[in-house]
């Protein structure tokens, strides 16, 4: 079960598996290495997403469709350069890939990187409420169910976690967006600002692109209001899924470590309930779920573009979901190549976060 | 369940069917779920088989004998869940849509069982180069939002336009390049430990060809956390076809009913009020990956002795195989980092501890 060395209950399966030691190294060499494997993992998904893009044809064929004469397509095919072979467009792609261009798109024919700048922040805001959410919502219920466990609060709480898990982040958008929106009439029905808002923060010297940082740089409290109020529902969507697999991970583990020998010393020692929950239990269970977080962003994105599509919230995920309508397929590749990258990078930094706060890991 | 090993004198065959043993197995809460489960389950496959018979109209169908269907008109006794925006009966559509549901399930499991399970077997055992190559192509997969491959994949797939089995295919396909990396991780990791066994290396003493141990002594203990993976791909698979169809790369009404087309089309309708149209499609996704969920959820929580319901731990240990499928993960699995990056564990989007 284990291939942490310290760990002492690891038996048979870990000792089958004798794993070399790397000798010293501290905490910067871990940092290098670490860093360097990002390279390898953008280079092969770079290469799959490319030939799985190309295998049944060239980006002008697709959006052209049939629309155009034979004549008319080969002569567009060979002006973008389609019509070479496959592994000289791959290699010009790499090269142009390492210089930071992540090509045009077809449609608006603007480079793909503008795109990112344009609408990252919005997908950005997005995915940083929607953690506030999981995190306010996920963590507590997990450490209640763990602590009652195998009770009726518990048992509602993991209900609660699988019905999350069950609705479909669209749905729940759109069930949010009719119950709070529509009937109720409390929340915007979708956007990431009202009209009135946005012209005043384009009025702004230098946009950030950041609604919430923009607001109050307006000075204006009623913008600020009004774009958090814009948020409230895609966060609530979006942060509930990951609040399911909080809840979920915080119980396990916190159910873990309430077994381990030192809560029973430290309950011995008469350590308040209420403590040896907060400090014994719960502060080593975080770092699994730390180390989760990062793969929890590959979730994340994928929900932030059901997200943004259902509350036509204009970031990274919306204008792929526009441009996958309108078949501009060069620009959806260069989109979620720009998004593996992003996620390369945050595992990075998640894995750091991690060896930072738990030695064991940088061995 | 291969290695099942029977330390008490009245164990019956019955206890070796996969579910009925956990069935037997489980107490209390968890029974409840597993039974829930496998009720809803029940109900799905039903719809799925008898959707003929049970809808009353066909999923492309906006007319009878009476005439048109109308659109978006509220639920009434002739539509008892209204009709849709393109003037489909909507029970009608939530009920066919099971159909293609089930489709897609088998369709990408099973293809990423058969790869999946082939290429973790080949690369635990033999190791070498492809080996190598594999867990780092997967790795990098595995890492990479799935809705998003699956995106880039349909579009190879299905080429944007879609039929029943166009769209069938191009869904379950997608769904299969990103649960291979699961498959393979999995059985790749439990190859390579059963590999260590005594029994395969007195196999091998005893001259046995490389392809009897594989088949025989390694497949038949390694697939042993295979249902668990089974069940909690199946639902993903639902969410990940809904997800295609709610992004415009669903399969044409004409062709079939599928969920997420209908809540494509019934996003305008949100807006000014009309909820039948987004409500029942999305409670049907709902109820399945419920039904799905609850069973996978209970199959791993029985898997694990530390999560099993505390009265028939003690009885039931024979059964207990060290199982790498761990919801949520566990504290001495230990933190990630370079050890999941290396030779050690992760988990995956649901939290799912993945050992390699």
């Amino acid at each position: 079960m284990s291939t942490v060395d310290t760990a002492p209950s690891s038996e048979a399966p870990a000792a089958a598996r004798p794993r070399p030691k790397a000798a010293g190294g501290g905490f910067g060499r871990y940092l290098l290495i670490r860093f360097l494997l990002i390279f390898p993992t953008i280079f092969i998904l770079v290469t799959v997403v490319f030939f799985l893009a190309r295998t049944t044809g060239d980006p002008i064929t697709a959006a052209q469709g049939g629309r155009l004469g034979p004549e008319a397509l080969a002569e567009l095919r060979a002006a973008a350069g389609y019509d070479r072979p496959l592994i000289v467009q791959y290699l010009e792609y790499l090269a142009q890939l390492a210089t930071g261009d992540f090509g045009q798109t077809l449609t608006t024919n603007r480079p793909v990187i503008e795109v990112l700048t344009t609408y990252g922040p919005a997908t950005f805001e997005l995915v940083f409420y929607s953690l506030i959410v999981a995190f306010a919502v996920g963590v507590p219920l997990g450490l209640y169910a763990a602590y009652h466990r195998d009770k009726a609060q518990d048992a509602i709480a993991r209900v609660l976690a699988i019905i999350w898990y069950a609705v479909p982040i669209f749905f729940a958008g759109l069930l949010l967006k009719l119950i709070f929106a529509v009937w109720l009439k409390w929340l915007p029905v979708a956007g990431r600002a009202s009209v009135s808002a946005e012209l005043q923060m384009q009025t702004l010297p230098d946009p950030t692109g950041f609604y919430t940082i923009d607001a109050i740089r307006t000075g204006n409290p009623e913008v600020l209001v009004d774009v958090l109020a814009h948020a409230v529902l895609p966060a609530i969507a979006l942060g509930l899924l990951t609040a399911g697999i909080f809840l979920r991970l915080v119980r396990t583990n916190v159910i873990g470590t309430l077994a381990t020998d030192y809560v029973d010393a430290a309950r011995s020692r008469g350590v308040a309930e209420s403590r040896l929950l907060r400090k014994h239990a719960y502060r080593p269970a975080l770092i699994p779920i730390i180390t989760v977080m990062g793969l929890q962003i590959a979730l994340l994105l994928a929900g932030a573009v059901l997200t943004e599509t259902t509350f036509e919230w204009k970031g990274l995920g919306f204008i792929l979901a526009e441009f996958l309508e309108s078949r501009d397929f060069a620009a959806v590749q260069g989109i979620v190549v720009l998004l593996a990258v992003i996620v390369a990078l945050t595992n990075f930094v998640v894995d750091v976060i991690a060896a930072f706060i738990d030695p064991r890991v940088r061995y | 369940m291969a290695v099942a090993v029977s330390s008490r004198p009245g164990h019956r065959w019955r206890d070796r069917i996969p579910v009925v043993h956990q069935v037997r197995q489980s107490v209390g809460l968890q029974r409840g779920m597993l039974v829930a489960g496998l009720l809803m389950l029940l109900v799905f496959v039903l719809c799925a088989i008898f959707a003929p018979l049970l809808a009353p109209y066909g999923f492309a169908q906006r007319a009878d004998a009476s005439g048109g269907f109308g659109t978006q008109q509220p639920p009434s006794a002739a539509h008892p869940f209204g009709t849709t925006v393109g003037g489909y009966d909507v029970l009608s559509r939530v009920i066919w849509g099971t159909q293609t549901a089930i489709l897609v399930i088998i369709v990408a499991v099973v293809l990423a069982i058969f790869i999946g399970v082939a290429l973790g077997l080949y690369s635990g055992y033999f190791g070498g180069w492809l080996d190598r190559i594999l867990v780092v192509v997967f790795d990098a997969i595995y890492a990479f939002p799935s809705l998003l491959l699956a995106i880039v994949l349909s579009i190879v797939i299905s080429g944007g336009q879609s039929n029943l089995w166009g769209g069938v295919l191009a869904a379950a396909g997608s769904i299969t390049v990103v649960f291979i990396p699961q498959y393979f991780r999995v059985i790749r990791a439990e190859t390579v430990r059963i590999k260590a066994e005594a029994y395969v290396e007195s196999a091998k003493v005893l001259g046995a060809p490389n392809r009897r141990i594989v088949f025989r002594h390694v497949f038949r203990n390694a697939t042993r956390t295979l249902p668990l993976i089974i069940t909690l791909n199946s639902s993903e698979a639902i969410l990940t076809l809904a997800a295609l169809g709610f992004l415009g790369f669903g399969i044409e009404p004409t062709a079939a009913a599928e969920w997420g087309y209908d809540l494509n089309k019934a996003q305008s309708d949100v807006t000014s009020g009309i909820w039948w149209t987004a409500l029942f499609p999305g409670l049907a996704i709902v109820f399945t990956v419920l039904a799905i969920t609850l069973v996978g959820e209970s199959l791993n929580d029985l898997a694990d002795p530390r999560l099993r319901g505390r009265r028939r731990v003690a009885q039931a240990a024979g059964e207990v195989a060290e199982t790498s499928v761990v919801p949520g993960g566990t504290l001495d699995a230990g933190p990630g980092g370079l050890a999941g990056l290396e030779d050690g564990e992760t988990f995956d989007e649901h939290g799912i501890e993945v050992k390699r």
